[in-house]
């Protein structure tokens, strides 16, 4: 493997500033394409079931991933959502790549039921190493299909035919045919539907000319002008807006209401379905009207819940035992070393708070409901759609409009359920647009967690036991990569008294936290330098590259003795879903005002061969940000079942003045399939920070966010 | 009781006739359909709902459109003249400053008032002015690099 640092990026001055999970949707509402004409017609058709496999990922045949059209344009679809991560550009770039055209003869359909095959949730990092190779794979096969049909048409033989630009040329005879004259054949239409995307050769990363680049997303343009729709500017003929009776509290159940005083607003739908209580009105002032107005009729039943003041002691006494991974003789170890430290670390629920909340419009037609909604598995919430509503899923089509962000947090479609039954009693398209204060409530949470470690150290230092238990959070990056002769590590269960889901790299910023924050305690111990201490037990060479790569450019040998009051530096590592990643960070207090002042990061980052390094460089830069939000003030405040901090005003994200001087590495390592990239450079940031921390104080804060005692949440 | 509130939007002179309770925000998005301005948290802590009203850019969130009678408007839709990109957004173009996007439309268009008010600012001039916009993707430092290349376009 080579580690070799391709790009250095972004100065920006400091005064400048998912898991996926298997799903059987079944699916027997295909859409069946053909090419007409000039262009691509799309049918949808009953029962005709095409081009996928029923209730399975992937495609069958080359036709359900592409179309090449009769103008030399190729119109490729796929079931990943784009919500700012870049995957329109990415998988455009991978179809431009295999079929040997320019990223502009591309039109990417993504996330549409009724046109695109099922790739899968947009979660865990997975349209890199899954829906990339797919859509390659696809594109491959019809590059082929339309090499072997112009040899055929020639006579000659497919390896003398040479591809470029959508143009197949054979030197020998001068003979040359585009791929738009090609598909007028209906030969090449039946090829289409009866091929699959075989076993063809990828083109190997050395010879990538479209992939590798920075590709800018295909519709920028439409988001700096605000033309482009996203799920909450869908708007439809008749459309009203929707509003929801939420209980005050978790828990809550509805006892009585009195819904006369919206019945009697003449332009208001008022909607009751057990416990389900909705509102549909002209505007969403009426409709929030009508909500106020019965709101105060209604009285509730509630139970008791867990307040965040007693949320650790709480995950503590309701952890569930596991069988923990062991190796080695713990206990031994632990009563034959020289010493023994131990440390619980605690991580605080925090929210995903894209810009944009839950939305979605729905509409009827003819027993059919189309739905427009920002989630992240269209097939799923088809699925879960049909189900609610007591409707055959092959009724009802699911359209994702690239959509104001996720970061996990948009696995479910509440918002697209609620339109539905309200665009259902209504009779009329409805829209609902959760507000703020709902998404911070009824949304889910990054699950919190408490971490309890022990590790123990020989005469020389050595790591010679590792006991790690994370309670609630859960096991992404819980193994420790560092040599331990003796370890024991459980992820147990627990009672999460939030809702709690996917949220960018899950677990592994809390594991990372715990593990990289106590692996500078042991450090500390042996009286090592945190780098040195670090190599000396890490085999993995990736990690041991970006380490070193953050080290040199940080100038961390020389920062790490420098004595300044208040400031201090510190570094962590880590690795997850194949992909590895190092920060140094430099900290600054202001014990006056109890703050911690990020002034500079440098990271590297590496995930194989690296596909798009513009868009890399956004992922990276946005997850060191994104990540310095819980490690130092996101924590979700709750008391009696109810969200206290539901508002950007008591939930303090980062903004333009946290912003440090960020330094991004990445390395390219052409060597190995590219992982994805929009999750794992968040998990070195937090750790990273409180060794700083702790070099400028003294002070081993061992919980996230990271404050300074006696200071309050921001 | 319903007002009638005139105004120019985007060069177009309307009167809408409606409850003057309702947020500026609403009334363009949902009686002109003018999606660019965006909701975000409807309490003016995160700039997404941005347009320039008479210039000066407001918050359309907490602007009661009773407040916008007799002025002009420009959303994000507006701001680009005869199809020609305005020169903060040509500069979020080139700098790839937008990942969602959703924040976007906000973050122009308060540069475009920044910049009209200080057509040199500093870097901490940028972050301060810019301090009420949130990005969730955190692009921050490409957002910044944007408005720079834009002030630096126009001192040519
Ligand atoms: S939506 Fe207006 S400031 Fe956030
Ligand atoms: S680009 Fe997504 S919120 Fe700014």
């Amino acid at each position: 493997m080579t580690g070799e640092v391709v790009t250095k990026t972004s100065e920006t001055k400091r005064s400048s500033p998912s898991e996926d999970s298997p799903c059987e949707v079944q699916l027997s509402r295909r859409a069946f394409v053909q090419v007409v004409g000039a262009g691509l017609l799309i049918t949808v058709t009953e029962g005709i079931s095409f081009g996928q496999r029923r209730g399975s990922r992937g495609v069958r045949n080359v036709a359900a991933r592409l179309h090449v059209n009769q103008d030399g344009t190729i119109t490729v679809m796929t079931g990943k959502v784009e919500e700012g991560q870049g995957s329109r550009a990415q998988l455009t770039q991978a179809a431009a790549e295999e079929l040997r055209v320019g990223v502009a003869k591309i039109n990417l359909v993504m996330a549409d039921t009724a046109l695109v095959p099922d790739d899968g949730m947009t979660a865990g990092s997975r349209t890199t190493p899954s829906t990339v190779p797919a859509v390659r794979q696809g594109a491959a096969a019809a590059r082929e299909l339309l090499t072997r049909l112009a040899a055929q048409q020639w006579s000659v033989d497919p390896g003398a035919l040479e591809v470029r630009d959508g143009t197949i040329t054979h030197k020998a005879s001068g003979k040359i045919v585009r791929y738009a004259q090609l598909v007028q054949s209906p030969e090449i239409v039946e090829a289409f539907q009866r091929s699959s995307p075989a076993e063809i050769p990828l083109t190997p990363a050395s010879e990538w000319g479209v992939m590798g680049t920075s590709v800018p997303r295909p519709n920028l343009r439409d988001l700096v002008t605000g033309a482009h729709r996203y799920p909450s500017d869908i708007a439809r003929p008749g459309m009203l807006y929707g509003k929801v009776l939420r209980p005050p509290a978790y828990g809550a159940r509805l006892e009585s209401i009195d819904l006369s005083p919206a019945e009697a607003m003449e332009d208001v739908v008022v909607v009751r379905e057990g416990e389900f209580v909705g509102f549909a009105a002209p505007t969403t002032f009426r409709a929030d009207e009508a909500l106020r107005a019965v709101s105060e009729t209604a009285t509730w039943s509630t139970v008791s819940q867990p307040s965040s003041d007693e949320l650790f002691s709480h995950l503590k006494q309701h952890a569930r035992s596991g069988r923990p991974s062991t190796r080695g003789s713990l206990e031994r170890a632990l009563a034959d070393a020289d010493k023994v430290l131990g440390a619980t670390y605690e991580v605080a629920y925090v929210q995903h708070a894209p810009m944009e909340p839950r939305a979605a419009t729905a509409e009827w037609k003819d027993g059919r409901l189309t739905v427009w909604a920002g989630i992240d598995y269209p097939q799923r919430i088809q699925g879960d759609l049909a189900r609610a509503l007591g409707v055959p899923a092959e009724q009802v089509r699911v359209i994702v409009p690239d959509m104001g962000g996720g970061f996990g947090g948009k696995h479910t479609g509440e918002a697209a359920e609620e339109a539905a039954r309200l665009a259902k009693a209504a009779g009329r398209p409805v829209a609902v647009h959760w507000t703020r204060a709902e998404e911070f409530t009824w949304a889910y949470f990054r699950p919190a967690a408490l971490i309890e470690c022990r590790g123990a150290l020989d005469r020389e230092g050595s790591l010679v036991a590792w006991d790690f238990t994370n309670i609630n959070a859960g096991g992404a990056a819980i193994d420790t990569p560092y040599n331990t002769a003796n370890t024991r590590i459980l992820s147990a269960g627990s009672d999460s008294p939030l809702r709690q889901g996917a949220y960018r790299c899950l677990a592994a910023t809390a594991n990372n936290f715990a593990r990289e924050s106590f692996m500078d305690e042991l450090a500390a111990a042996a009286q090592s330098d945190p780098l040195a201490f670090r190599l000396a037990h890490l085999e993995n060479p990736r990690i041991r590259t970006v380490l070193e790569v953050a080290a040199r450019h940080f100038d961390w040998p020389a920062r790490q003795k420098k004595v300044t009051p208040e400031l201090g530096v510190g570094l962590a590592c880590g690795t997850e879903k194949n992909s590895v990643v190092a920060a140094c960070v430099e900290v600054g207090i202001d014990r006056a005002r109890g703050e911690i002042r990020v002034c500079e990061v440098c990271e590297a980052f590496e995930c194989g061969p690296i596909q798009n390094p513009a868009n890399l460089v956004s992922q990276v830069q946005g997850c060191i940000i994104m990540g310095m939000g819980p490690a130092l003030r996101e924590a979700m405040q709750f008391r009696d079942g109810r969200i206290r901090n539901a508002s950007f005003a008591t939930y303090r994200v980062p903004r333009f003045e946290d912003v440090p001087k960020i330094d991004v590495h990445l390395v390219d390592n052409p060597d190995i399939p590219s992982a994805g990239a929009g999750e794992t450079p968040i998990i070195a940031i937090a750790p990273a920070i409180a060794n700083a921390v702790f070099a400028a104080t003294g002070l081993r804060i061992r919980s996230m966010p990271i404050r300074l005692p006696g200071t309050n949440p921001a | 009781m319903d007002v009638t509130v005139k105004l120019t939007v985007n060069g177009q002179q309307k009167a809408i006739t409606t409850d003057p309770r309702r947020s500026l925000l609403d009334v363009l998005r949902e009686d002109l359909g003018l999606t660019g301005p965006k909701y975000a948290c409807g309490e003016g802590r995160c700039g997404a709902c941005s347009v320039l009203m008479d210039g000066k850019r407001v918050l359309s969130c907490v602007t009661p459109v009773s407040k916008a009678d007799n002025t002009t408007i420009v959303t994000i839709e507006g701001l680009a003249k005869d199809g020609s990109l305005h020169p903060v957004q040509e500069a979020f173009l080139e700098e790839g400053a937008a990942q969602c996007g959703y924040c976007t439309g906000g973050m122009i268009l308060t540069a475009v008032a920044l910049l009209q008010e200080n057509p040199h600012p500093t870097d901490r001039d940028i972050a301060e002015g810019m301090n009420g916009n949130i990005c969730r993707c955190n692009g921050y430092p490409k957002i910044h690099g944007a408005i720079r290349r834009a002030a630096e376009k126009t001192k040519r």
